[in-house]
């Protein structure tokens, strides 16, 4: 039995990203089925397949869309943004199938009567931006885009809107604030959601590529073959991003919550299993933001909520993988890098605190650990989300800050004796050759 | 440096005409900026900041705050080496190691020809082919000390002058159109004002007439294989993207 593919089914395909391979393998048919139908139905049938949001908030997208404050005008801003790090789907996505987006993008824009769409394409990515006004200029000439659409009463327009770097951007007021042109801060709550008070102050929609991207299939074949996949609030597929150490790393789609993360790591249709046999040490679940697992959390179904309950997040769908020879601190002290570099700098508690840890990281990976450092980093974190629990508490305008403490937690809690040998030994105690790891398929 | 040319204005113009708010443009039209000179030059920040009513500080304000903008020259190749978890797991410090020792510089440097700027990226989104490097924005992936070498000397013979455009250039596909959906869009677009003209049909050739190949380009091998939409059980029928890793793209 083949596997259900929802929004993966044309990757790979010659040529994918053109309309000539869209349209011969059913492209805009679900836009058609959406133009025969009224908004409501539109949005109705969002509802239906009760498809959640695939950025990583995991909000419900037909809710969403009802939360629109009743104004005029209505935008659409689509987010594709991705810099979670060891995310890379919604990449995929747009190099290669960004017609589906295109047509996803309308269907939304048709339901919520969006009077513009903006497509914000992280800035990095220049072939995905470039096949996507490659592909908005191609709808347009055959008139899925643009006055009439498809030859109804729709009209709607799509821009495609480049980025400039900048993780924060994800963020979705963050991200409305650099379509304003403006530096990428997120806006400070309440108002809390972009629906009431938008772009440019309108109501506006704020949806992740791939969730978009799952509608032409939706309105193709009924939400209820779409809610027929998945389990309880996890219904359909989810693409997974799976990096680190494993034989196949890549983008793999799955039904929502039929798999485990042990069949996604070691399927040889999926994972394929760690390099050279290697014991698995560690993983990340859903992006950097994510608090830690550990082998005993393998039989986790891949679920928004079975992950939850766990204690971290399903988040974009990236999960990393860290064998037996990684060493964590080192793990640790990058992402507090990471999280450094890209606070925007308004929350005392992240700007601060995130540089104060990568400094206190950097010092225990380079063997000039204090013997109260361990105490140190969970006192900062405390500051930063107090009581370090998951979801955490939050003390910034955003989520970044209170992400700081996750992989900080995660490691001290998981690997204490770790941490506590780079202090007492003056070194990082792994082989000097734990990091060259490269090519070393087996 | 230069303030806009004639032609980036009325490219600039016609993005402004493509948000409801002009400072919307102001993004895209920086781009275009430093598409022009390499980096966002005093006078070309002076003039942007004209065209949409701002103050030059506005527009260095925003534009301080990005990490693809550079207020001050960078070599003809930005040199982007992803350093975060995922490349760093497959060796991207040897990797960036390796490369500060052959270029001659750290993070933040240029050579002193003027060829490369090095950086230390976060990631880049390229996670299942780490280490991943960006020259220009264009993606090669699955990087090795060894392929960085052949990859430099290519760049410096300039036999990857098609893919790999100079440092600034982003989007090489205009907009073939302007709006056309009504309700207060401007009835002038990108086709109207002379900036290149190109109808839907030749919607994939850049300013210069020259056809913008999408398809091809070695720069991103690792993308099209990257996603390996396999089913999620029966791992005997695994479909059409099966083989090994060495098959995959590398």
């Amino acid at each position: 039995m083949s596997g259900p593919r929802v929004v993966t089914s044309r990757l790979g395909l010659p040529q994918s990203w053109t309309l000539r391979s869209y349209l011969d393998n059913g492209g805009y048919e679900g836009l058609r089925k959406a133009l025969a139908m009224t908004p409501e139905e539109v949005h109705q049938a969002t509802l239906d397949s009760s498809i959640l949001g695939r950025g990583g908030a995991g909000f419900d997208a037909g809710r969403k869309w009802g939360m629109l404050r009743k104004a005029e005008p209505v935008y659409l801003v689509v987010n594709g943004d991705e810099s979670e790090p060891a995310t890379f789907k919604d990449h995929a996505l747009i190099e290669g199938d960004p017609h589906q987006l295109i047509e996803g993008s309308l269907i939304c824009a048709y339901a919520v009567r969006a009077a513009r769409v903006f497509i914000f394409v992280r800035g990095e990515m220049a072939l995905a931006q470039e096949r996507l006004q490659a592909a908005v200029n191609e709808a347009y000439g055959y008139g899925a885009v643009g006055a009439n659409i498809l030859g109804s009463a729709f009209s709607v327009d799509i821009v495609v809107h480049p980025g400039a770097g900048a993780y924060i951007c994800g963020e979705e007021t963050a991200l409305l604030e650099s379509l304003e042109g403006k530096r990428g801060y997120p806006r400070i709550k309440p108002p809390y959601y972009p629906a009431a008070v938008g772009l440019y102050g309108a109501p506006t929609v704020v949806n992740n590529v791939e969730t978009l991207s799952n509608l032409p299939w939706v309105l193709r074949n009924g939400s209820a073959a779409f809610a027929a996949l998945g389990e309880g609030r996890s219904r359909g597929t989810k693409i997974m991003a799976l990096s680190g150490h494993v034989r196949r790393p890549g983008n793999y789609e799955v039904e929502f919550a039929k798999v485990s993360f042990r069949e996604l790591v070691y399927d040889p249709a999926l994972g394929g299993g760690i390099r050279q046999d290697r014991a698995l040490k560690a993983f990340i679940p859903g992006g950097v933001s994510a608090p830690w697992f550990g082998p005993q959390h393998l039989d986790l179904s891949l679920a928004n909520e079975t992950i939850a309950e766990a204690g971290s997040m399903a988040g974009s769908g990236a999960v990393t993988v860290m064998d037996e020879t990684t060493c964590i601190v080192r793990a640790v002290w990058r992402i507090t890098r990471f999280f450094h570099r890209e606070s925007c700098g308004q929350c005392t508690p992240c700007r601060e605190g995130s540089g104060w840890v990568e400094k206190v990281m950097r010092r225990i990976e380079d063997g000039h650990g204090r013997d109260a450092d361990l105490e140190l980093l969970m006192d900062i974190c405390d500051n930063i989300a107090p009581g370090v629990s998951w979801p955490p508490a939050q003390t910034t305008i955003c989520v970044l800050g209170p992400s700081i403490p996750s992989s900080v937690a995660s490691g001290i809690r998981m690997f204490p004796d770790e941490f506590m040998d780079h202090i007492r030994l003056g070194r990082c105690p792994l082989p000097p050759d734990r990091l060259q790891t490269s090519s070393a398929y087996a | 440096m230069a303030r806009l040319t004639h032609d980036n204005l009325l490219r600039a113009r016609s993005l402004v005409a493509l948000y409801p708010q002009e400072r919307s443009a102001l993004i895209p039209v920086l781009h275009v900026l430093q598409e022009q000179d390499g980096y966002l030059s005093p006078d070309g920040i002076e003039h942007v900041a004209e065209l949409l009513d701002l103050t030059p500080a506005e527009v260095r304000g925003t534009a301080s705050f990005y990490d693809m903008f550079h207020l001050e020259p960078v070599g003809k190749y930005l040199v982007a080496v992803c350093t975060n978890v995922a490349c760093m797991l497959e060796g991207a410090y040897e990797l960036l190691e390796h490369m500060e020792e052959s270029l001659g510089v750290h993070p933040g440097g240029t050579t002193e020809d003027g060829a490369f700027t090095l950086e230390d990226a976060e990631c880049l989104a390229l996670c299942a082919n780490g280490p991943c490097v960006t020259v220009n924005w264009r993606y090669f992936g699955d990087m090795t000390p060894a392929r960085w070498d052949s990859l430099a000397a290519d760049l410096r013979a300039g036999r990857l002058d098609d893919e790999v455009p100079p440092h600034g250039t982003l989007c090489r596909v205009r907009r073939a159109v302007g709006l056309m959906a009504g309700a207060g869009a401007p009835a002038d677009g990108v086709g109207g004002d002379g900036a290149g003209g190109n109808g839907a049909k030749n919607a994939t050739l850049d300013d210069h007439g020259r056809p913008v190949e999408l398809g091809t380009s070695r720069t991103t091998p690792a993308v099209n294989s990257s996603l390996r939409a396999t089913p999620p059980r029966g791992p005997q029928e695994g479909g059409h993207h099966e083989g090994g890793d060495e098959e995959d793209g590398r």
